[in-house]
């Protein structure tokens, strides 16, 4: 296969994860990312030997992942929105056993059955926890087919750095739309003897165990201190934003994933009528990129955040400018993608207009 | 006390004294520890089936030399701390989904030999969907499932497999069919699907029942490397303190009312054979 490609972006995703040397995919079809199961069935295992396995839930496959993904094998799962809601038991699980593994959700308009269009309402869900306990995801949002891919390759690599489960939020349209990738090498399938892994116990090391239980409060509230510092490093480390724009705007936008596309051509517009507006684009959701938000806000004078939803990453925003400037919001929801002029509105409308 | 036991006990003394180095000695050795158990006191009440199950899986483990080449998983309930007391390596699960990482695991690592070890609330109650797909898909794991017909760890709450009348802190006045459904015997729903291999319902109460119990695991994990599917186990055991009985009355009990529900014997054999 041509490394330049004419995809799909749950397809370039699927064909990031046969290239990046992926051992197992544990999946249930869901619309809008069924072509991730689909695309993996026939390409997968005749190429890698890679395990493709068709699940009878969502919930059986995040416990195949976890199963699978305690042997230190690299593994993957994905879905929509109502279907990583029956997988958030497992994600718990496998964040306190310290697992890594890639999971991918192509966001759908919710809540409950909602729609099959794209959203961003599962921001929360994705970035606060989602899960029973404390813990944390490292969150990657794509915002084109090509990152649709290269987020594999980064995600498996920050999930073994880490020992994490990492998740790509993306949403039905990135999903769905066919963009041009270029996609990176195949890479070998490896399998390295991790010291912490299920491999059968051999005599040279103590049995061991892939396990979230430990029933003395102090000795769980340890793990807890340990994982608690992991996200520090990670929030150390693994910050990732674009910035459009930004050096000289007097206006910001904050938006991820694909409305940001659609916001940068709305701040095009708006710098076409002389109001000079960046975007600054969260790539990582957590980390969470406040630093640089809160120093952009020292620049500019109000900020609008755009999402597919009533307002989930804008509480962040928020957190970031400390309330040095306003913050406004605009979302559409239920699986409506604004579009660039309605944004512009937006912009004249809270930023300037609110602004003055 | 009375004499004979004074003179027997006295007997035992002398015997220990003046005989031990000479009856301890290796070739006279029949029964010790298995290997792969490890030398921690359980966490199991006095009585129950789980620590009599759980020697006689590191026997046969040991005896088939395969220490380096199983992974166990153990579920929510009672045996969650299994991996405390089985030296090999082990992932716990969700309640429920041990036959879903089992999968997992063996997905990846089609040559090692993988079991799950779960109760009946967790394989027959919130792990059925997990339980008959596994079967279905007729993966090549031993499915052990321990039959006490109530909840343990969480203090003796009706389970799918509690019998009709059987009193519990969630049916109090004994199980009523017509509101709390039936028992639900899973061993005989699975044995009906074509990707199960070998299916059989043994017990742990008497020492005869053990050794069938243990030539069954034994059979299991060889079969396992065969290829052919889903080795199922059902084990009736007994739950002492929650059926609130001495150890002895619980296994009295267990026969009379357990077994004529649950009857002993293989459901389903490689050969085809019922």
């Amino acid at each position: 296969m041509k490394d330049l490609q004419l995809m799909k972006g749950n397809e370039a995703l699927a064909e990031a994860a046969i290239r990046a040397g992926c051992d197992a995919y544990f999946g249930y079809p869901i619309t809008p990312q069924s072509e991730v199961l689909e695309y993996l069935s026939r390409e997968a295992e005749n190429r890698t030997g890679m395990v493709v396995l068709q699940a009878e839930s969502e919930i059986a496959s995040i416990n195949m992942v976890y199963g699978a993904a305690g042997t230190g094998k690299k593994v993957m799962t994905s879905s929509s929105s109502p279907g990583m809601s029956l997988m958030q038991e497992g994600i718990s699980y496998i964040a306190c056993a310290e697992l890594p593994c890639l999971l991918v959700n192509v966001n759908r308009g919710g809540p409950g059955l909602g729609t099959i269009q794209p959203g961003q309402s599962d921001y929360f869900q994705s970035v606060k926890g989602g899960g029973h306990g404390d813990y944390r995801l490292i969150v990657l949002a794509p915002a084109t087919v090509q990152e649709m891919a290269d987020f594999v390759k980064l995600g498996f690599e920050l999930a073994f750095q880490y020992r994490n489960p990492v998740l790509i939020l993306t949403d039905g349209a990135l999903g769905q739309m066919m963009e041009k990738v270029d996609l990176f090498p195949q890479q070998e399938r490896k399998f390295e003897i991790l010291d912490w892994a299920l491999t059968g116990k051999v005599k040279e090391r103590n049995h061991n165990i892939i396990t979230s239980l430990n029933l003395k409060a102090e000795e769980m509230e340890i793990i807890n201190i340990h994982l608690q510092k992991k996200y520090k490093e990670i929030e150390k480390n693994e910050i990732r934003y674009e910035a459009i724009d930004c050096d000289d705007a007097d206006y910001l936008i904050v938006a991820y994933g694909l409305v940001a596309r659609i916001c940068t051509k709305a701040a095009h517009l708006a710098r076409e009528k002389g109001i000079k507006v960046g975007v600054l684009r969260p790539i990582s959701l957590f980390p969470y990129p406040y630093e640089i938000i809160n120093k952009l806000s020292d620049q500019v004078k109000s900020i609008l955040d755009v999402e597919m939803s009533a307002g989930q990453m804008v509480e962040d925003v928020r957190l970031a400018v400390n309330g040095k400037i306003p913050v406004k919001f605009y979302g559409r929801m239920g699986g409506v993608v604004p579009g660039p002029e309605e944004i512009l509105k937006a912009i004249e409308e809270k930023l300037v207009g609110g602004a003055a | 006390m009375n004499e004979k036991a004074l003179i027997d006990d006295e007997h035992f003394e002398h015997t220990l004294r003046c005989e031990h180095a000479e009856i301890i000695s290796p070739e006279n050795i029949v029964y010790e520890k298995p290997g792969t158990l490890l030398d921690v006191d359980m966490h199991y009440c006095p009585g129950c089936g789980h620590g009599v199950v759980h020697r006689i899986l590191a026997e046969v483990i040991d005896e088939m030399g395969i220490q380096s080449d199983v992974i166990g998983v153990a579920p929510v309930g009672c045996s969650v701390l299994a991996y405390n007391y089985l030296n090999i390596d082990f992932s716990e699960a969700a309640h429920g989904r041990a036959s879903a990482a089992a999968t997992g695991i063996k997905r990846v690592l089609p040559e090692k030999y993988v079991f799950s070890y779960q109760g009946d609330g967790d394989l027959a109650a919130i792990g059925t969907g997990e339980t008959i797909h596994t079967c279905n898909r007729g993966e090549n794991i031993l499915i052990l499932f321990i039959n006490n017909g109530i909840y343990g760890m969480t203090g003796g709450q009706m389970a799918p497999t509690t019998l009709p009348g059987m009193k519990s802190t969630t049916s109090p006045f004994g199980r009523d069919v017509a509101t709390m459904g039936n028992p639900l015997k899973i061993t005989e729903l699975v044995a009906l699907l074509p990707g199960t291999y070998y299916v059989t319902r043994q017990s742990v109460h008497k020492p005869n029942n053990v050794r069938k119990t243990k030539k069954a695991i034994q059979k299991a994990f060889e079969l396992q490397k065969d290829n052919k599917g889903t080795c199922f186990i059902e084990i009736v055991s007994n739950c002492p303190s929650n059926w609130k009985m001495t150890p002895i009355e619980s296994n009295h009990w267990l026969e009379e009312n357990m077994l004529p529900y649950y009857p002993l014997g293989d459901i389903k054999l490689p050969n085809g054979r019922n």
